[in-house]
């Protein structure tokens, strides 16, 4: 009987083996964990929260800004806020602390960046004024500011002040849904002639999904062709594919421009032909962009279908034959159904690569044709804006989300197969 | 000399590794480093002015290149080990950095004074190296019954047929289009500063919006006119030395340019500020600045300069009096201030 019943301790035994060789596993992938946290996940992380981070003025002005925290917004500013800047500003200045809170300010009003670093310099100029600061002070402080400048005493200037005050902002998260705070702090859109960013968000959606749909109707017959041919013509088919995807981006698109120009190649010889007695303007604008991205991201449309397609086993549209059908309704009801899975996976890499594309639309599209990312790398580079670019990041990077989540939802995960 | 090469090799990895430089805590004992923007440029400068200044002064010095940014400088700054002395930088990355403390003051007594230099070179953090200019240029074989003369030619498409090159952005496309409907150049930063000259600014470039092309690298807008997809185009003056030499010839419409001046500056916390002073009047001097312009077209700062340059070399520089005269300096600060506003409203009307 007790040769029967498992010697005492061996479940014990087999946690301790099972959960060693979990532990091995772990041990194994954790390296590659921590280097995707580390350089990945973290840095992404941080820069999207870069999108709601507002710590400028508190760092630089603190009393001034806790000041403002205390007030509703509403009309005039109260004699304490004033008061503290008067009293906080002139050092600041006279430490070069001001630049960064100017910067921030300056995206709330164009203008206070320069309205603010010429106060403190006033400020600090002026001979110490005993009554600033004190009680007796606070109607000094703002009278001192009007007479400096008169957009002192503008509330606009100390709304924005106050909204810029606060730790965390929706100020860029709304800036780039075209949406502002009003002076009573109600959301509103921007006036039309600055709204762009709805705008963009739509147009690059637009070209993302029109370059994958020019990808699928290229890419189709030709990863069909790849997959039935006969092993030596697919193999020169897939080189030729793949030839021009291990060419460098910027060459690519720089040979279209040699094309495409209006004293291009392909100008030249509709010229010759008679076919047209002027160039047509082909580049620097949306067709030039359609062109060059459908050419760059082709291979990644033709990849995952080919890898798809030639799962499918060719006796099956011999069957639909034999059984009657003629070959369009063999392909829609036999082979297009079994192709699915490429167009998904297809579809969907070269749509999430195209809504981020960058480099190709600034070189060969016209200042009509730029998507999301040439606004986020503006606004990271030439501005330092990074709110405002992490805040478009943020947008993109929801926007592919809901996509891909929608998809996943209509098509199934099934239908998701990368490669 | 072949002992300083080697040290110059030596410097150079050790700059490349900046780590190794705070390690040996060697910061304070490196070279003197002066930072240009590379290429034929600072080829010019080399000749013009590291190697003389090696040779007079035995003061050994490294060179580097850069592309501009004020987050590269504040880097430097704000990361302790400061690797350059002296920078050439952009109006704009001398004013902000100014303001941010970034940059020393400069001693302009030891320079011989601030008037002996153009009035756009001179300021508190940085001393004025080289005068550079958006033009509008245009190729002469494409007109020869007589090109454009200013801007209003450049928007009028009925007698100059052709497409045209600007700048994809508002800077510099607002002032030149305010030109071309008549303002005059000393004012066009006064009425752009008010929302109903934004608007008559964009009005004006309504009426070419279809036969613009947008450039955005500084090296296009000579490719466009050297291929003829633009009769006519907005250029920085130095990108059109390279084909004139080809025997293009491009043409320079000198009114209403806007030019920028480009400045020496000294990062706060290098251990080499006093040679990188000696550095800046050796380069400040006249009769050096004067040597410049054989090799490419940027004006000099140093007044005495220009009057020792061959007329046939100054009708080319932004800074000969007579192109001076009629161009528009461009306003850094109103840019500063007003950039990320004008692009938003740039861009919405480019979408319309």
């Amino acid at each position: 009987m007790a040769a029967e019943a498992p010697p005492p301790g061996l479940k014990a035994r087999l946690r301790r083996a099972e959960r060693a060789r979990m532990l091995r596993a772990l041990a194994l992938v954790l390296p590659l964990a921590l280097f995707l946290l580390l350089v990945f996940f973290a840095p992404i992380g941080d820069m999207l929260f870069r999108s709601v981070r507002d710590p400028e003025l508190a760092l630089t002005l603190p009393a001034t800004a806790s000041a403002l925290r205390e007030w509703d917004g509403i009309g005039a500013p109260p004699a304490l806020v004033t008061a503290a800047l008067v009293r906080e500003l002139p050092q600041a200045f006279i430490d070069r602390r001001l630049a960064g809170a100017a910067q921030r300010l300056n995206h709330d009003i164009s203008g206070f960046r320069s309205l603010i670093l010429s106060t403190g310099r006033q400020l600090a100029a002026e001979p110490e004024d005993p009554a600033a600061g004190s009680v007796a002070g606070p109607t000094t402080a703002a009278s001192r500011l009007a007479a400096m400048d008169d957009r002192w005493a503008d509330p606009a200037y100390w709304a924005a002040l106050r909204r810029a005050s606060f730790s965390l902002t929706d100020f860029y998260l709304l800036s780039a849904l075209d949406l502002r705070r009003d002076a009573a702090d109600r959301i509103t859109p921007v006036p039309p002639d600055e709204a762009i960013f709805v705008t963009i968000l739509g147009r690059t959606l637009k070209i993302a999904a029109m370059v994958t749909l020019l990808c699928l109707a290229l890419g189709y017959p030709l990863a069909y062709v790849i997959a039935t041919a006969p092993a030596g013509t697919s193999n020169l088919l897939m080189i030729l594919v793949l030839l021009p995807f291990w060419t460098s981006l910027l060459v690519r698109t720089s040979a279209w421009v040699v094309l495409l120009q209006n004293e291009g190649v392909i100008n030249g010889l509709l010229l010759a032909a008679g076919l047209v007695d002027k160039p047509v303007q082909m580049i620097f604008n949306r067709f030039g962009v359609y062109v060059a991205m459908t050419h760059v991201l082709l291979p990644f449309m033709i990849l995952p279908l080919y890898s798809v397609m030639r799962t499918i086993n060719p006796a099956t549209m011999r069957a639909a034959a034999s059984l009657g059908a003629p070959p369009p309704t063999a392909f829609l009801r036999v082979y297009l159904p079994q192709s699915l899975p490429g167009i998904g996976a297809g579809g969907l890499l070269v749509f999430i690569l195209a809504i981020g594309y960058y480099i190709t639309p600034a070189l060969v599209g016209g200042a009509n044709d730029q998507m999301v990312s040439y606004f986020i790398a503006f606004y990271t580079t030439r501005t330092v804006n990074w709110g405002l670019a992490a805040a478009l990041a943020t947008l993109l990077l929801t926007a592919t989300g809901v996509l891909y989540a929608v998809y996943v939802r209509i098509a199934g995960t099934a239908g998701v197969r990368l490669g | 000399m072949g002992d300083g090469t080697f040290m110059n090799v030596f410097i150079k990895s050790a700059i490349a590794a900046g780590s190794v430089m705070t390690l040996a805590g060697a910061a304070s004992a490196r070279d003197l480093s002066v930072v240009s923007w590379g290429g034929s440029y600072q080829d010019a400068q080399r000749k013009v002015y590291f190697e003389p200044f090696r040779q007079q002064t035995g003061i050994p010095l490294v060179e580097d290149s850069w592309d501009g940014g004020i987050g590269t400088l504040r880097a430097k700054v704000e990361g302790g080990a400061v690797s350059w002395d002296v920078v050439q930088a952009e109006a704009e990355e001398l004013s902000i950095g100014c303001d941010e403390g970034l940059l020393m003051p400069i001693d302009w007594d030891a320079l011989g004074g601030r008037d002996k230099f153009l009035d756009s070179a001179v300021s508190d953090c940085g001393v004025g190296a080289i005068v550079w200019s958006t033009v509008l240029a245009y190729d002469a074989a494409k007109f020869p019954k007589g090109g454009p003369k200013s801007w209003a030619d450049f928007w009028d498409v009925e007698h100059f047929p052709g497409k045209r090159g600007m700048r994809k952005g508002p800077k510099y496309t607002l002032e030149f289009a305010l030109m071309a409907d008549g303002v005059a150049p000393k004012d066009v930063y006064t009425v752009l500063a008010t929302k109903e000259g934004v608007d008559r600014a964009f009005a004006k470039l309504d009426k070419i919006k279809p036969h613009i092309i947008w450039w955005e690298a500084g090296a296009q807008p000579p490719q466009l006119l050297a291929s003829g997809e633009v009769a006519m185009t907005s250029v920085y003056n130095g990108r059109l030395d390279a084909p004139r030499r080809e025997g293009k010839d491009f043409r320079i419409v000198w009114p209403g340019s806007i030019y920028a001046v480009d400045s020496w500056v000294i990062l706060t916390g290098s251990p080499n500020a006093d040679q990188g002073r000696k550095l800046i009047a050796f380069m400040s001097d006249a009769k050096r600045q004067a040597q410049l312009p054989e090799y490419i077209s940027y004006g000099v700062t140093n007044k005495a300069a220009m009057q020792s340059i061959p007329p046939k070399l100054l009708e080319n520089l932004p800074s000969a009096p007579q192109n001076l005269d009629v161009s528009v300096p461009l306003n850094v600060r109103f840019w500063t201030d007003h950039v990320d506003e004008l692009n938003k409203r740039f861009n919405s009307w480019a979408a319309q």
